[in-house]
Protein backbone atom coordinates (compact mmCIF):
# COMPACT_ATOMS: atom_id res chain seq x y z
CA UNK A 1 0.00 0.00 0.00
CA UNK A 2 1.33 3.38 -1.00
CA UNK A 3 1.98 5.69 1.96
CA UNK A 4 0.64 9.21 2.41
CA UNK A 5 4.12 10.70 2.19
CA UNK A 6 4.68 9.02 -1.19
CA UNK A 7 1.36 10.30 -2.51
CA UNK A 8 2.12 13.81 -1.34
CA UNK A 9 5.63 13.62 -2.80
CA UNK A 10 4.24 12.78 -6.23
CA UNK A 11 1.63 15.51 -5.99
CA UNK A 12 4.28 18.01 -4.92
CA UNK A 13 6.46 17.04 -7.88
CA UNK A 14 3.61 17.62 -10.30
CA UNK A 15 1.93 20.67 -8.79
CA UNK A 16 4.88 22.60 -7.34
CA UNK A 17 7.96 21.35 -9.20
CA UNK A 18 6.66 21.18 -12.78
CA UNK A 19 7.04 17.43 -13.29
CA UNK A 20 5.50 16.68 -16.64
CA UNK A 21 5.67 14.37 -19.59
CA UNK A 22 7.24 16.74 -22.06
CA UNK A 23 6.12 14.96 -25.17
CA UNK A 24 4.38 11.97 -26.63
CA UNK A 25 5.76 11.53 -30.13
CA UNK A 26 4.19 9.17 -32.63
CA UNK A 27 6.73 7.83 -35.12
CA UNK A 28 5.39 7.02 -38.56
CA UNK A 29 7.18 5.48 -41.50
CA UNK A 30 6.41 7.22 -44.78
CA UNK A 31 8.11 4.74 -47.08
CA UNK A 32 4.75 3.27 -48.07
CA UNK A 33 3.64 6.75 -49.16
CA UNK A 34 6.17 7.11 -52.00
CA UNK A 35 4.43 7.67 -55.35
CA UNK A 36 5.59 8.81 -58.80
CA UNK A 37 4.67 12.46 -58.39
CA UNK A 38 5.26 14.89 -55.57
CA UNK A 39 1.55 15.62 -55.31
CA UNK A 40 0.51 11.97 -55.08
CA UNK A 41 3.21 11.35 -52.47
CA UNK A 42 2.11 14.39 -50.47
CA UNK A 43 -1.55 13.33 -50.61
CA UNK A 44 -0.69 9.87 -49.35
CA UNK A 45 1.45 11.33 -46.55
CA UNK A 46 -1.41 13.58 -45.45
CA UNK A 47 -3.83 10.65 -45.43
CA UNK A 48 -1.49 8.42 -43.44
CA UNK A 49 -0.63 10.97 -40.76
CA UNK A 50 -4.21 12.13 -40.28
CA UNK A 51 -5.31 8.49 -40.01
CA UNK A 52 -2.73 7.30 -37.47
CA UNK A 53 -2.43 10.51 -35.45
CA UNK A 54 -6.09 11.48 -35.37
CA UNK A 55 -6.48 10.45 -31.72
CA UNK A 56 -3.00 11.45 -30.53
CA UNK A 57 -3.98 14.76 -28.92
CA UNK A 58 -7.12 13.42 -27.26
CA UNK A 59 -5.20 10.38 -25.99
CA UNK A 60 -2.51 12.60 -24.48
CA UNK A 61 -5.17 14.68 -22.76
CA UNK A 62 -6.96 11.57 -21.49
CA UNK A 63 -3.73 10.14 -20.03
CA UNK A 64 -3.03 13.47 -18.37
CA UNK A 65 -6.46 13.32 -16.72
CA UNK A 66 -6.20 9.69 -15.59
CA UNK A 67 -2.74 9.92 -14.07
CA UNK A 68 -2.91 13.58 -13.13
CA UNK A 69 0.38 14.40 -14.86
CA UNK A 70 0.54 17.05 -17.59
CA UNK A 71 1.34 15.83 -21.08
CA UNK A 72 2.69 19.03 -22.57
CA UNK A 73 3.27 18.26 -26.24
CA UNK A 74 1.87 15.80 -28.72
CA UNK A 75 4.02 15.39 -31.79
CA UNK A 76 4.62 13.27 -34.85
CA UNK A 77 7.97 12.27 -36.30
CA UNK A 78 8.23 10.85 -39.81
CA UNK A 79 10.82 9.12 -41.98
CA UNK A 80 13.50 11.43 -43.41
CA UNK A 81 11.66 13.36 -46.12
CA UNK A 82 14.80 13.62 -48.27
CA UNK A 83 14.36 9.89 -48.94
CA UNK A 84 10.59 9.98 -49.27
CA UNK A 85 10.76 12.67 -51.96
CA UNK A 86 13.96 11.42 -53.59
CA UNK A 87 12.24 10.04 -56.67
CA UNK A 88 9.43 12.56 -57.15
CA UNK A 89 11.41 15.59 -55.97
CA UNK A 90 8.29 17.21 -54.52
CA UNK A 91 9.93 18.27 -51.28
CA UNK A 92 7.98 21.47 -50.75
CA UNK A 93 4.70 19.71 -51.54
CA UNK A 94 5.59 17.11 -48.90
CA UNK A 95 6.31 19.86 -46.38
CA UNK A 96 2.91 21.39 -47.09
CA UNK A 97 1.29 18.00 -46.51
CA UNK A 98 3.11 17.68 -43.16
CA UNK A 99 1.92 21.13 -42.09
CA UNK A 100 -1.69 20.45 -43.13
CA UNK A 101 -1.66 17.09 -41.33
CA UNK A 102 -0.22 18.72 -38.20
CA UNK A 103 -2.95 21.36 -38.25
CA UNK A 104 -5.67 18.82 -38.92
CA UNK A 105 -4.63 16.55 -36.02
CA UNK A 106 -3.93 19.46 -33.65
CA UNK A 107 -0.39 18.31 -32.79
CA UNK A 108 2.26 20.82 -31.73
CA UNK A 109 5.10 19.97 -34.09
CA UNK A 110 5.97 17.49 -36.80
CA UNK A 111 9.60 16.44 -37.29
CA UNK A 112 11.32 14.57 -40.06
CA UNK A 113 12.02 17.14 -42.73
CA UNK A 114 15.38 15.52 -42.50
CA UNK A 115 18.43 14.49 -44.51
CA UNK A 116 21.14 12.07 -43.38
CA UNK A 117 24.32 13.13 -45.15
CA UNK A 118 27.02 12.32 -42.60
CA UNK A 119 29.17 10.55 -45.16
CA UNK A 120 28.07 12.06 -48.43
CA UNK A 121 25.33 13.96 -50.18
CA UNK A 122 23.37 12.76 -53.19
CA UNK A 123 22.03 15.29 -55.71
CA UNK A 124 18.51 14.90 -54.38
CA UNK A 125 19.70 15.38 -50.80
CA UNK A 126 21.45 18.57 -51.83
CA UNK A 127 18.24 19.81 -53.48
CA UNK A 128 16.34 18.80 -50.36
CA UNK A 129 18.66 20.74 -48.06
CA UNK A 130 18.38 23.78 -50.34
CA UNK A 131 14.59 23.67 -49.83
CA UNK A 132 14.83 23.91 -46.02
CA UNK A 133 14.84 27.74 -45.68
CA UNK A 134 11.75 28.10 -47.85
CA UNK A 135 9.95 25.26 -46.06
CA UNK A 136 10.68 26.69 -42.60
CA UNK A 137 9.42 30.09 -43.70
CA UNK A 138 6.11 28.88 -45.15
CA UNK A 139 5.27 26.37 -42.40
CA UNK A 140 5.01 26.82 -38.66
CA UNK A 141 4.95 23.26 -37.29
CA UNK A 142 7.42 21.47 -39.56
CA UNK A 143 10.86 20.84 -38.04
CA UNK A 144 13.98 20.14 -40.09
CA UNK A 145 17.22 18.40 -39.25
CA UNK A 146 20.35 17.36 -41.10
CA UNK A 147 22.85 14.80 -39.84
CA UNK A 148 26.25 15.99 -41.02
CA UNK A 149 28.63 13.71 -39.12
CA UNK A 150 28.91 10.39 -37.36
CA UNK A 151 31.58 8.61 -35.38
CA UNK A 152 31.64 5.83 -37.98
CA UNK A 153 31.72 8.04 -41.09
CA UNK A 154 33.57 11.15 -39.98
CA UNK A 155 32.51 14.74 -40.62
CA UNK A 156 31.01 15.79 -43.95
CA UNK A 157 32.51 19.25 -44.34
CA UNK A 158 30.79 19.83 -47.71
CA UNK A 159 27.41 19.41 -46.01
CA UNK A 160 28.55 21.59 -43.12
CA UNK A 161 29.62 24.29 -45.56
CA UNK A 162 26.15 24.20 -47.09
CA UNK A 163 24.40 24.25 -43.69
CA UNK A 164 26.03 27.57 -42.75
CA UNK A 165 24.27 29.12 -45.72
CA UNK A 166 21.00 27.31 -44.90
CA UNK A 167 20.92 28.74 -41.37
CA UNK A 168 21.57 32.26 -42.72
CA UNK A 169 18.88 31.99 -45.40
CA UNK A 170 16.37 30.58 -42.92
CA UNK A 171 17.09 33.45 -40.56
CA UNK A 172 16.60 35.95 -43.38
CA UNK A 173 13.36 34.43 -44.67
CA UNK A 174 11.85 34.45 -41.17
CA UNK A 175 13.30 37.86 -40.23
CA UNK A 176 9.86 39.29 -39.42
CA UNK A 177 9.60 36.83 -36.51
CA UNK A 178 13.11 37.18 -35.03
CA UNK A 179 14.43 34.49 -37.43
CA UNK A 180 12.25 31.84 -35.76
CA UNK A 181 12.83 29.40 -38.63
CA UNK A 182 16.24 28.61 -37.14
CA UNK A 183 14.53 27.45 -33.93
CA UNK A 184 13.08 24.62 -36.03
CA UNK A 185 16.37 23.59 -37.66
CA UNK A 186 19.06 21.33 -36.20
CA UNK A 187 22.41 20.19 -37.55
CA UNK A 188 23.34 16.88 -35.91
CA UNK A 189 26.32 14.65 -35.39
CA UNK A 190 25.39 11.07 -34.47
CA UNK A 191 21.65 11.79 -34.74
CA UNK A 192 19.46 9.20 -33.04
CA UNK A 193 16.54 7.56 -34.83
CA UNK A 194 14.07 7.53 -31.95
CA UNK A 195 14.36 11.04 -30.49
CA UNK A 196 10.94 12.29 -29.37
CA UNK A 197 12.12 15.88 -28.81
CA UNK A 198 11.86 18.68 -31.35
CA UNK A 199 13.27 20.17 -33.40
CA UNK A 200 15.50 17.16 -34.03
CA UNK A 201 12.95 14.32 -34.05
CA UNK A 202 12.72 12.11 -37.10
CA UNK A 203 11.58 8.52 -37.52
CA UNK A 204 14.64 6.49 -38.41
CA UNK A 205 14.80 4.05 -41.29
CA UNK A 206 15.50 1.18 -38.90
CA UNK A 207 12.31 1.80 -36.95
CA UNK A 208 8.98 -0.04 -37.08
CA UNK A 209 5.84 1.81 -38.16
CA UNK A 210 3.42 3.46 -35.71
CA UNK A 211 5.68 3.74 -32.65
CA UNK A 212 5.24 5.78 -29.49
CA UNK A 213 8.30 7.50 -28.01
CA UNK A 214 7.94 9.53 -24.85
CA UNK A 215 10.12 12.29 -23.45
CA UNK A 216 9.98 12.96 -19.73
CA UNK A 217 11.26 16.02 -18.00
CA UNK A 218 11.65 17.42 -14.52
CA UNK A 219 14.52 19.83 -13.85
CA UNK A 220 12.37 21.41 -11.12
CA UNK A 221 11.96 18.07 -9.37
CA UNK A 222 15.71 17.43 -9.35
CA UNK A 223 16.41 20.95 -8.08
CA UNK A 224 13.87 20.54 -5.26
CA UNK A 225 15.32 17.15 -4.27
CA UNK A 226 18.86 18.60 -4.19
CA UNK A 227 17.74 21.41 -1.88
CA UNK A 228 17.40 18.78 0.84
CA UNK A 229 20.91 17.34 0.33
CA UNK A 230 23.65 18.71 2.54
CA UNK A 231 26.27 16.13 1.63
CA UNK A 232 29.15 15.58 -0.77
CA UNK A 233 28.93 15.13 -4.52
CA UNK A 234 28.47 11.36 -4.27
CA UNK A 235 25.31 12.04 -2.28
CA UNK A 236 24.27 14.61 -4.88
CA UNK A 237 24.68 12.00 -7.61
CA UNK A 238 22.68 9.45 -5.62
CA UNK A 239 19.87 11.97 -5.08
CA UNK A 240 19.73 12.78 -8.82
CA UNK A 241 19.62 9.05 -9.61
CA UNK A 242 16.73 8.39 -7.24
CA UNK A 243 14.79 11.34 -8.61
CA UNK A 244 15.48 10.44 -12.23
CA UNK A 245 14.25 6.93 -11.52
CA UNK A 246 10.88 8.18 -10.26
CA UNK A 247 10.49 10.64 -13.13
CA UNK A 248 11.31 8.00 -15.72
CA UNK A 249 8.90 5.50 -14.19
CA UNK A 250 6.13 8.03 -14.73
CA UNK A 251 7.28 8.35 -18.35
CA UNK A 252 7.31 4.59 -18.83
CA UNK A 253 3.75 4.37 -17.48
CA UNK A 254 2.56 7.07 -19.85
CA UNK A 255 4.40 5.54 -22.82
CA UNK A 256 2.80 2.15 -22.22
CA UNK A 257 -0.65 3.63 -21.71
CA UNK A 258 -0.36 5.80 -24.83
CA UNK A 259 0.84 2.96 -27.04
CA UNK A 260 -1.98 0.67 -25.81
CA UNK A 261 -4.67 3.32 -26.26
CA UNK A 262 -3.44 4.20 -29.75
CA UNK A 263 -2.79 0.65 -30.87
CA UNK A 264 0.84 1.58 -31.48
CA UNK A 265 4.12 -0.06 -30.49
CA UNK A 266 6.00 1.19 -27.47
CA UNK A 267 9.35 2.52 -28.64
CA UNK A 268 11.46 4.21 -26.00
CA UNK A 269 11.42 6.60 -23.08
CA UNK A 270 13.82 9.51 -23.45
CA UNK A 271 14.82 10.45 -19.93
CA UNK A 272 15.93 13.97 -20.56
CA UNK A 273 15.98 16.95 -18.25
CA UNK A 274 14.40 19.49 -20.57
CA UNK A 275 14.04 22.96 -19.11
CA UNK A 276 11.27 25.44 -19.86
CA UNK A 277 11.34 29.22 -19.43
CA UNK A 278 9.00 28.83 -16.43
CA UNK A 279 10.50 29.84 -13.09
CA UNK A 280 11.79 26.75 -11.30
CA UNK A 281 12.11 24.52 -14.36
CA UNK A 282 15.76 25.24 -15.06
CA UNK A 283 18.76 22.96 -15.58
CA UNK A 284 21.03 25.92 -14.76
CA UNK A 285 19.46 26.17 -11.32
CA UNK A 286 20.24 22.50 -10.63
CA UNK A 287 23.91 23.23 -11.31
CA UNK A 288 23.75 26.30 -9.08
CA UNK A 289 22.05 24.24 -6.36
CA UNK A 290 25.11 21.96 -6.44
CA UNK A 291 27.21 24.94 -5.38
CA UNK A 292 28.05 27.08 -8.39
CA UNK A 293 27.55 30.80 -7.79
CA UNK A 294 26.38 31.19 -11.36
CA UNK A 295 26.14 28.72 -14.20
CA UNK A 296 29.08 29.30 -16.54
CA UNK A 297 31.66 29.71 -13.80
CA UNK A 298 34.59 27.28 -13.54
CA UNK A 299 33.24 23.93 -12.36
CA UNK A 300 30.14 24.10 -14.55
CA UNK A 301 31.34 21.38 -16.92
CA UNK A 302 32.09 19.03 -14.01
CA UNK A 303 28.71 19.68 -12.40
CA UNK A 304 26.91 19.09 -15.70
CA UNK A 305 28.85 15.86 -16.28
CA UNK A 306 27.76 14.60 -12.86
CA UNK A 307 24.15 15.56 -13.58
CA UNK A 308 24.02 14.05 -17.06
CA UNK A 309 25.51 10.76 -15.90
CA UNK A 310 23.32 10.45 -12.80
CA UNK A 311 20.16 11.14 -14.83
CA UNK A 312 21.05 8.28 -17.16
CA UNK A 313 21.94 5.89 -14.36
CA UNK A 314 18.77 6.63 -12.43
CA UNK A 315 16.52 6.46 -15.43
CA UNK A 316 17.90 3.45 -17.22
CA UNK A 317 16.47 0.88 -14.82
CA UNK A 318 13.12 2.64 -14.74
CA UNK A 319 12.26 1.94 -18.36
CA UNK A 320 12.32 -1.23 -20.41
CA UNK A 321 13.68 0.72 -23.37
CA UNK A 322 15.65 3.90 -22.91
CA UNK A 323 16.55 5.84 -26.04
CA UNK A 324 16.48 9.20 -27.71
CA UNK A 325 18.93 11.71 -26.34
CA UNK A 326 18.52 10.92 -22.62
CA UNK A 327 20.47 13.35 -20.47
CA UNK A 328 20.48 17.04 -19.63
CA UNK A 329 19.50 19.65 -22.21
CA UNK A 330 21.06 23.10 -22.10
CA UNK A 331 19.02 25.24 -24.51
CA UNK A 332 19.77 28.84 -23.61
CA UNK A 333 16.49 30.50 -24.62
CA UNK A 334 14.37 27.87 -22.89
CA UNK A 335 16.07 28.06 -19.49
CA UNK A 336 15.63 31.11 -17.27
CA UNK A 337 18.85 30.32 -15.38
CA UNK A 338 20.87 30.14 -18.60
CA UNK A 339 19.34 33.37 -19.93
CA UNK A 340 20.20 35.21 -16.70
CA UNK A 341 23.74 33.84 -16.71
CA UNK A 342 24.32 35.05 -20.28
CA UNK A 343 22.85 38.48 -19.54
CA UNK A 344 25.07 38.83 -16.48
CA UNK A 345 28.17 37.80 -18.43
CA UNK A 346 28.71 34.58 -16.48
CA UNK A 347 28.00 32.21 -19.36
CA UNK A 348 29.83 32.53 -22.67
CA UNK A 349 29.63 30.67 -25.95
CA UNK A 350 32.97 28.97 -25.33
CA UNK A 351 31.81 27.67 -21.94
CA UNK A 352 28.61 26.40 -23.54
CA UNK A 353 30.71 24.58 -26.12
CA UNK A 354 32.69 22.88 -23.36
CA UNK A 355 29.44 21.91 -21.64
CA UNK A 356 28.21 20.21 -24.80
CA UNK A 357 31.00 17.65 -24.45
CA UNK A 358 29.24 16.26 -21.37
CA UNK A 359 25.55 17.05 -21.87
CA UNK A 360 23.16 15.08 -24.03
CA UNK A 361 22.89 17.45 -26.97
CA UNK A 362 24.77 20.54 -28.05
CA UNK A 363 24.68 24.26 -28.72
CA UNK A 364 20.96 24.69 -28.50
CA UNK A 365 18.74 27.73 -29.00
CA UNK A 366 21.61 30.19 -29.04
CA UNK A 367 21.13 33.54 -30.74
CA UNK A 368 24.15 35.06 -32.45
CA UNK A 369 24.50 38.38 -34.31
CA UNK A 370 22.61 38.57 -37.60
CA UNK A 371 25.69 39.62 -39.54
CA UNK A 372 27.60 36.46 -38.58
CA UNK A 373 29.30 35.08 -41.68
CA UNK A 374 27.96 31.76 -42.97
CA UNK A 375 31.45 30.25 -42.72
CA UNK A 376 31.43 31.04 -38.98
CA UNK A 377 28.13 29.17 -38.58
CA UNK A 378 29.58 26.25 -40.51
CA UNK A 379 32.60 26.32 -38.23
CA UNK A 380 30.38 26.26 -35.12
CA UNK A 381 28.69 23.18 -36.55
CA UNK A 382 32.08 21.61 -37.34
CA UNK A 383 33.31 22.20 -33.79
CA UNK A 384 30.21 20.58 -32.32
CA UNK A 385 30.41 17.71 -34.79
CA UNK A 386 34.02 17.12 -33.73
CA UNK A 387 32.97 16.93 -30.07
CA UNK A 388 30.21 14.46 -30.93
CA UNK A 389 32.25 12.32 -33.29
CA UNK A 390 35.27 12.03 -31.03
CA UNK A 391 33.26 11.44 -27.87
CA UNK A 392 30.89 9.01 -29.56
CA UNK A 393 27.81 10.99 -28.57
CA UNK A 394 25.07 13.03 -30.17
CA UNK A 395 25.77 16.71 -30.59
CA UNK A 396 23.57 19.27 -32.26
CA UNK A 397 23.63 22.88 -33.31
CA UNK A 398 20.52 25.02 -33.23
CA UNK A 399 21.84 28.55 -33.58
CA UNK A 400 19.86 31.60 -34.61
CA UNK A 401 21.79 34.22 -36.58
CA UNK A 402 19.11 36.75 -35.65
CA UNK A 403 18.59 39.03 -38.64
CA UNK A 404 19.26 42.69 -37.86
CA UNK A 405 20.29 42.00 -34.27
CA UNK A 406 23.61 42.58 -32.54
CA UNK A 407 25.16 41.19 -29.36
CA UNK A 408 23.15 42.27 -26.34
CA UNK A 409 19.79 42.38 -28.20
CA UNK A 410 17.12 39.77 -27.54
CA UNK A 411 15.06 37.47 -29.72
CA UNK A 412 11.60 36.76 -28.32
CA UNK A 413 9.56 33.69 -29.22
CA UNK A 414 7.36 33.05 -26.20
CA UNK A 415 6.01 29.67 -25.17
CA UNK A 416 8.44 26.79 -24.78
CA UNK A 417 10.96 28.42 -27.15
CA UNK A 418 11.38 31.35 -24.75
CA UNK A 419 13.71 34.29 -25.36
CA UNK A 420 17.41 34.44 -26.07
CA UNK A 421 20.05 37.11 -25.60
CA UNK A 422 22.18 37.57 -28.73
CA UNK A 423 25.68 36.36 -27.79
CA UNK A 424 29.11 37.62 -28.76
CA UNK A 425 31.04 35.49 -31.23
CA UNK A 426 34.65 35.44 -32.39
CA UNK A 427 35.28 37.87 -35.25
CA UNK A 428 38.17 35.89 -36.70
CA UNK A 429 37.42 34.02 -39.89
CA UNK A 430 37.48 30.24 -40.43
CA UNK A 431 36.37 30.77 -44.06
CA UNK A 432 39.43 29.20 -45.69
CA UNK A 433 39.16 26.10 -43.49
CA UNK A 434 35.46 25.69 -44.27
CA UNK A 435 35.95 26.30 -48.00
CA UNK A 436 38.33 23.36 -48.26
CA UNK A 437 35.36 21.02 -47.87
CA UNK A 438 35.83 17.27 -48.07
CA UNK A 439 35.42 14.87 -45.20
CA UNK A 440 37.24 14.80 -41.89
CA UNK A 441 38.11 11.12 -41.44
CA UNK A 442 36.43 9.06 -38.74
CA UNK A 443 38.45 8.84 -35.52
CA UNK A 444 40.62 5.83 -34.77
CA UNK A 445 38.33 4.48 -32.08
CA UNK A 446 35.41 4.23 -34.53
CA UNK A 447 37.06 1.20 -36.12
CA UNK A 448 35.81 -1.33 -33.65
CA UNK A 449 35.05 -4.28 -35.91
CA UNK B 1 -10.04 0.89 -11.01
CA UNK B 2 -8.29 1.97 -7.84
CA UNK B 3 -7.43 5.62 -7.47
CA UNK B 4 -6.22 8.08 -4.88
CA UNK B 5 -8.10 11.30 -4.16
CA UNK B 6 -6.31 14.11 -2.38
CA UNK B 7 -8.05 17.06 -0.81
CA UNK B 8 -5.80 19.93 0.21
CA UNK B 9 -6.84 23.34 1.54
CA UNK B 10 -7.98 25.38 4.50
CA UNK B 11 -9.88 23.34 7.07
CA UNK B 12 -13.59 24.08 7.44
CA UNK B 13 -16.87 22.35 8.28
CA UNK B 14 -18.25 20.00 5.66
CA UNK B 15 -15.24 19.05 3.54
CA UNK B 16 -15.43 15.31 4.17
CA UNK B 17 -19.21 15.38 3.94
CA UNK B 18 -19.11 17.26 0.65
CA UNK B 19 -16.56 14.96 -0.95
CA UNK B 20 -18.04 11.70 0.33
CA UNK B 21 -21.56 12.70 -0.74
CA UNK B 22 -20.35 13.28 -4.28
CA UNK B 23 -18.50 9.97 -4.27
CA UNK B 24 -21.58 8.11 -2.97
CA UNK B 25 -23.74 9.68 -5.71
CA UNK B 26 -21.26 8.46 -8.31
CA UNK B 27 -21.04 4.98 -6.74
CA UNK B 28 -17.38 5.38 -5.87
CA UNK B 29 -16.42 3.22 -2.89
CA UNK B 30 -14.06 4.72 -0.31
CA UNK B 31 -11.64 2.04 0.88
CA UNK B 32 -9.35 4.05 3.09
CA UNK B 33 -9.15 7.60 4.43
CA UNK B 34 -6.34 9.40 6.19
CA UNK B 35 -6.21 13.04 7.11
CA UNK B 36 -3.74 15.36 8.68
CA UNK B 37 -2.87 19.03 8.99
CA UNK B 38 0.29 19.81 7.02
CA UNK B 39 1.72 23.34 7.23
CA UNK B 40 -1.70 24.68 8.32
CA UNK B 41 -3.35 22.90 5.39
CA UNK B 42 -6.06 20.32 5.75
CA UNK B 43 -4.79 17.29 3.82
CA UNK B 44 -6.97 14.27 3.19
CA UNK B 45 -6.03 11.22 1.15
CA UNK B 46 -8.67 8.69 0.09
CA UNK B 47 -8.11 5.39 -1.64
CA UNK B 48 -11.17 4.65 -3.73
CA UNK B 49 -12.55 2.00 -6.04
CA UNK B 50 -14.32 3.31 -9.13
CA UNK B 51 -15.45 -0.08 -10.49
CA UNK B 52 -19.16 0.76 -10.05
CA UNK B 53 -18.84 4.37 -11.17
CA UNK B 54 -20.44 5.11 -14.53
CA UNK B 55 -18.15 8.05 -15.24
CA UNK B 56 -14.71 7.82 -16.80
CA UNK B 57 -11.90 8.94 -14.50
CA UNK B 58 -11.41 12.24 -16.35
CA UNK B 59 -15.12 13.04 -16.00
CA UNK B 60 -15.06 12.17 -12.31
CA UNK B 61 -11.97 14.34 -11.94
CA UNK B 62 -13.89 17.26 -13.42
CA UNK B 63 -16.75 16.84 -10.93
CA UNK B 64 -14.28 16.63 -8.05
CA UNK B 65 -12.51 19.77 -9.23
CA UNK B 66 -15.84 21.62 -9.30
CA UNK B 67 -16.72 20.31 -5.83
CA UNK B 68 -13.32 21.46 -4.59
CA UNK B 69 -13.94 24.94 -5.92
CA UNK B 70 -17.24 25.16 -4.04
CA UNK B 71 -15.58 23.93 -0.83
CA UNK B 72 -12.52 26.16 -1.19
CA UNK B 73 -10.07 23.24 -1.42
CA UNK B 74 -8.07 21.58 -4.20
CA UNK B 75 -9.28 18.08 -5.02
CA UNK B 76 -7.42 15.76 -7.40
CA UNK B 77 -7.88 12.14 -8.36
CA UNK B 78 -5.20 9.97 -9.91
CA UNK B 79 -5.08 6.36 -11.00
CA UNK B 80 -3.06 4.46 -8.39
CA UNK B 81 -0.65 3.22 -11.07
CA UNK B 82 1.15 6.58 -11.16
CA UNK B 83 2.07 6.18 -7.48
CA UNK B 84 2.96 2.51 -7.83
CA UNK B 85 5.14 3.32 -10.83
CA UNK B 86 7.05 6.08 -9.07
CA UNK B 87 7.44 4.51 -5.64
CA UNK B 88 7.55 0.74 -6.13
CA UNK B 89 10.07 -1.28 -8.10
Amino acid sequence: MIGSNEILETIGMISAQHLDVRCITLGLSLFDCIRESGKATADKIYDKITHFAKDLVITGDKIAAIYGIPVVNKRVSVSPCSLIGASSGGFVEIAHALERAANETGIDFIGGYTALVHKGMTDYEQRFIMSIPEVLSITSKVCASVNIASTRAGINMDAIGLMGRIFKETAYLTRDKDSIGCAKLVAFANAVEDNPFMAGAFHGVGEADNVINVGVSGPGVVKAALELVDGDLTEIAECVKRTAFKVTRAGQLVAKAASEMLGAKFGIVDLSLAPTPVIGDSVAWILEEMGLEKVGCCGTTAALALLNDAVKKGGIMASSHVGGLSGAFIPVSEDIGMINAVVEGALTLSKLEAMTAVCSVGLDMIAIPGDTDEAVISAIIADEAAIGVVNNKTTAVRVIPAYGKVAGDFVEYGGLLGRAPVMEISKYSPAKFIKRGGRIPAPLHSNKN
Amino acid sequence: MKAFITVIGKDRVGIIAGVSTLLAEQKVNIEDISQTILQDNFTMIMRVDTAECALALDELAKKLTEKGESLGVVITIRHEDIFNAMHRI
